[in-house]
């Protein structure tokens, strides 16, 4: 439905830190030298296999059952019926996109929950899917813009605009300024957008109907224009989230300690904000509202590879995509007409999440 | 020995006069607590004797707090029981052990912008029902738990605009309002500076000299030695010694319980054993 | 020696018959009074709005039963039934916002978090567009996925106890699950009845007439009650569970019924009205700021919600006339904008 859901209690420990003395693997992993360095790089050497695994699969599953001597043909350019032009003009930018849209989630992610200093952060929660959302509404009511290439501008546009008065309300006033202020901003704001945006759709069949299946988060008929139109700006948030990811190391232990290490705090909270929006903008706007990935992936990358961001960063950057391609192609293959991939990230992300935090044992809080 | 009684102590007229207080015998038989798979107390026996003031001492992890806990009815028991008066605690209902044993924990959050009346008088929960919500007799125990700790004069005030001090006695506070017999304090003085530790010692005193039995875990040895009539010394989950402060802290025990070589004087103000760490050495290397 | 003040002035106590006495608080006794007497004033003024056109002096002989057989009928059977709604159905969810924030100790915890609104979504949506039932059949879908949601929400949470913090996480989970559902089932479905179903989903006060009041009404008769017994639990929880524990609490026990008893608030007002977006986060939040006060301020939240929930439908009806908004959408706007308004102006304490 595109609302993300609140955030919950104060700041709590990562979950990797939180079991006392229970020795999870990720707390053994933490601050260990060349040994647990290379169980990392090993997992995430693993991940990346699966990666690919998954990619490639996606290419020659799909829909519609195409011999894989034909997909090879189609990749290599050398054929040119229609199976080969389904291949390069739907399967190939589906996947890429897939690619894209997990890692721009995955890191949006990571750095929204180092941002809020909560483990269950999610990028939706600075109201940039709402702002998408009620972009996206506008522009189709109001400005008649066609399917994908149009809703994409306004997405972006929609997304930016609401992260700008979010960072806006949120840093702004007395009061100290909290990630708690900032989430709060984002939640109220989402909810004038997103109700807003309902009011028109619900007014207009028409409109709710062109974007009934954009909500339901999909990667469905997107061609390679989608692609073009997110890669640059994808590749590159993704490359700043990258280097931020010592300053968010700082970032994690509190803004005190990270200004006695050197890091400018408000110059990271901006740098990691603007991140965040670009990559949860251009990810809404042109797949719809996903959920899950960006609270999934770092959560989950936190456990296996311990809290060092980098590590994280590196994890959730294979993880991110990993995930969204393998719910794409689940729901090409589970249903005959196709599941939209964000109900099938729900499925897969909410199970391991309510399992991950049963096993951590929490004193009362 | 024991200190003196300070003559603050008979000047409370609001004080209930030391032979209202019940004596109870609270005991810890075969006691075995733990933490999921991580067993913290093994078999525990140890009797709180009736009208003392009691401290526990021991290194960072031993159980000091576990068994505070555990005596309070706070965490589950594997083994064994705690026994308060013969009984079980665990066949009593949880209100009236709340009417019989206060504890203080190590760490407390009060709900933003409470008042200090306010939050003391919570702690009269057990004593009121549902048809009688506030009476003049929970009003008479919020206003003699506010002078017992000088808290008086802030009644009125936010909790959250105090010191630090005087936050921790607001808290010791809502547990005299409790009204209990017991009193457990789990580390009181930790985060205290040193005029308010001898400060909210000194309130102990005085309220054990009222009768009640009070059992507190402290880090600082010299204050226990001081102020303790009993200690109670653990180590690894369990006890390795108790009895008087003159019998616990010799320098073997020290040596034996914290893994300290110290030397033991007579305290030249109260008589009571001091330890001083030798100059090397002090500490005994880790096997 | 006169004794020194215990309370600040706020707080009077008061003697009543017996030897009992009572603690109130003066200042959250005035906002509501305040605050109910602007219910009343826009409960009067909402009866003359409409489509026809109808004068205070008309609505008070209609209530009286004199005046035109009409005017009497709009009035009583047509408008009356939609402001009591809105009265009832607001302060319910106002009090199961305000149980719910006290309980998980975070302003942000509504009962929407342990999935619930979205549960009786999912639930409505599967009787009318996979089952293809009629309203009741809607109403009694919502109440299950409802119910259902927040049952296996406490199923899954509870280990050993109910943590706020595992509770959140796990209502999370599963209202994300789902709203996945949710938007599968609109995108499966025909266009129109997509529509209605999402129409129904922003939550609608249209059409409500007197026996749809009356299962609101009923339970509010039994849980008002409940919710005045539990509400000093609720205060000795606010201190924390160890110290809600020390003091003979039973935790587990007064979280349960204090579950259920927010839980049945929403779900009665959700199963009628569908999922109002906003009213349960909110109206605690503003409550909270008028009145200055700790507690858990059940009270002030029910008369601000109540408020709310009624300019809402005043607004949700005259903004697009003669066409209606559901009224979920206006009270999200008017929250969240409300909401953003606090969070930008000068605060005196952070």
């Amino acid at each position: 439905m595109g609302v993300s859901a609140p955030l919950p209690a104060a700041p709590v420990p990562s979950p990797a830190a939180a079991p006392a003395g229970s020795g999870s693997g990720a707390e053994r992993g933490v601050g260990r030298g060349a040994g647990g360095a290379g169980r990392r790089a090993a997992l995430v050497a693993g991940a990346l296999v699966l990666l690919l695994a998954l990619a490639v699969t996606s290419l020659f599953v799909g829909s519609g059952s195409i011999p894989a001597r034909t997909v090879v043909d189609a990749l290599t350019g050398t054929g040119t019926g229609t199976a080969e032009l389904l291949v390069r003009d739907y399967r190939l930018p589906r996947t890429l996109l897939a690619l894209l849209v997990g890692l721009a989630l995955g890191l949006a992610g990571v750095v929204m929950q180092a941002l809020t200093r909560n483990p269950l952060a999610d990028p939706g929660l600075l109201g940039v899917n709402a702002g998408a959302y009620a972009a996206v509404v506008a522009g189709t009511a109001f400005f008649g813009a066609s399917a994908t290439t149009g809703q994409l501008g306004w997405g972006i546009a929609g997304a930016a605009v609401a992260a700008c008065v979010v960072y806006v309300v949120g840093t702004t006033g007395a009061g100290a300024r909290t990630p708690a202020k900032l989430v709060l901003g984002g939640v109220a704001i989402g909810a004038v957008l997103s109700s807003a945006g309902r009011a028109v759709t619900l007014q207009q069949p028409e409109v709710f109907d062109r974007l009934r299946f954009w909500d339901a988060g999909s990667l469905q008929g997107r061609t390679a224009s989608s692609v073009t139109a997110v890669v640059a700006p994808v590749l590159v948030a993704a490359a700043v989230v990258a280097l931020l990811a010592r300053s968010l190391n700082a970032l994690s232990m509190g803004d005190d300690v990270a200004r006695a290490l050197g890091a400018r705090v408000a110059l990271v909270r901006l740098v990691g904000f603007v991140a965040v929006t670009v990559l949860c903008g251009a990810a809404t706007a042109v797949a719809g509202p996903i959920s899950f990935v960006g609270l999934v992936v770092p959560f989950v990358a936190r456990f296996v590879v311990g809290v060092d961001h980098r590590w994280i960063v590196a994890f959730t950057a294979v993880a991110g995509p990993a995930l969204v391609v393998a719910a794409d192609l689940l729901g090409r293959v589970l249903v005959p007409s196709e599941l939209p991939v964000g109900v099938v990230t729900a499925f897969v992300g909410a199970p391991v999440l309510v399992v991950l935090v049963r096993r951590t044992r929490l004193r009362s809080l | 020995m024991v200190p003196e009684k300070t003559a603050a102590a008979s000047a409370d007229p609001a004080a209930p006069p030391a032979a209202s207080w019940p004596p109870m015998v609270l005991a810890a038989r075969d006691l075995a607590v733990g933490y999921g798979d991580r067993p913290v107390l093994h078999g525990l026996d140890v009797t709180i004797t009736p009208g003392s003031f009691t401290v526990i001492i021991g290194p960072n992890a031993c159980g000091k707090s576990t068994l505070l806990r555990s005596l309070a009815r706070l965490l589950p028991v594997e083994r064994g029981a705690v026994v308060l008066d013969g009984k079980d605690i665990r066949s009593s209902s949880s209100k009236e052990v709340a009417r019989r044993i206060g504890l203080l924990p190590q760490t407390s959050v009060a709900p933003e912008g409470i008042t200090v009346a306010d939050l003391v008088s919570r702690g009269r929960y057990p004593h009121q029902r549902l048809l009688q919500q506030w009476s003049a007799q929970d009003e008479r125990a919020v206003r003699s738990a506010l002078r017992a700790t000088s808290t008086e004069q802030f009644a009125t005030r936010a909790v959250d605009e105090l010191s630090g001090g005087q936050r921790q006695r607001v808290w010791v506070a809502m547990v005299l309002a409790q009204e209990t017999p017991v009193v457990l304090l789990d580390e009181p003085t930790t985060y205290l500076d040193i005029a308010h530790q001898i400060e909210l010692l000194d309130l102990c005193t005085r309220l054990h000299s009222q009768g009640r039995t009070l059992v507190a875990v402290l880090h600082d040895i010299n204050q226990a030695a001081r102020y303790a009539t009993h200690l109670i010394a653990m180590r690894d989950g369990r006890v390795v010694a108790q009895g008087a402060p003159a019998e616990v802290v010799t320098a073997e025990r020290v040596e034996e319980v914290f893994g300290v070589r110290c030397r033991v004087f007579a305290s030249p103000e109260t008589g009571t054993p001091m330890i001083v760490p030798l100059a090397s050495g002090a500490v005994v290397a880790e096997p | 020696m006169s004794d020194l003040p215990l309370w600040t002035s706020r707080v009077r106590v008061i003697a009543l018959p017996g030897s009992a006495t009572v603690r109130l608080d003066r200042r959250a006794a005035l906002v509501c009074a305040v605050l109910a007497a602007l219910l009343l004033g826009l409960g009067a003024l909402a009866l003359t709005l409409g489509e026809t056109a109808i004068t205070v002096g008309q609505v008070v002989s209609a209530l009286a039963g004199g005046g035109d057989d009409g005017v009497r009928r709009i009035v009583v059977q047509w408008r009356l039934p939609r402001v009591v709604m809105a009265v009832l159905g607001g302060a319910a969810l106002g009090v199961s916002g305000a149980v719910f924030q006290s309980m998980t100790r975070n302003p942000l915890g509504s009962p929407d978090i342990i999935g619930f609104s979205t549960g009786a979504y999912t639930g409505a949506l599967v009787a009318s567009l996979v089952l293809g039932r009629s309203a009741l059949g809607t109403t009694l879908g919502a109440l299950v996925g409802g119910l259902g949601a927040a049952v296996l929400v406490y199923l899954l949470a509870f280990r050993g106890g109910l943590q706020g913090f595992r509770l959140v996480v796990v209502g999370i989970a599963v209202s994300a699950v789902l709203s996945a559902v949710n938007s599968y089932l609109l995108v499966r479905a025909r266009l129109e009845e997509a529509v209605t179903a999402a129409t129904w989903g922003a939550g609608s006060l249209n059409g409500v007439r007197w026996p749809d009041v009356a299962p609101v009404a009923l339970s509010l008769l039994v849980l008002a009650p409940a919710c005045a017994v539990l509400v000093r639990r609720l205060t000795v929880l606010e201190l924390g569970d160890d110290h809600a524990r020390l003091l003979g609490l039973g935790v587990e026990r007064s979280r349960a019924g204090l579950l259920v008893v927010g839980v049945g608030l929403i779900a009665v007002v959700t199963a009628v009205l569908g999922p109002i977006a906003f009213v349960a986060l909110a109206a605690p939040q503003v409550a909270r700021r008028l009145v200055a006060g700790t507690g858990p301020g059940l009270a002030p939240a029910a008369v601000v919600g109540a408020l709310l929930l009624l300019v809402s439908d005043v607004l949700a009806q005259r903004v697009v006339a003669p066409g209606q908004l559901p009224v979920g959408v206006v009270t999200g706007c008017l929250g969240g904008a409300y909401l953003v308004w606090l969070l930008g102006r000068a605060r005196r304490r952070s």
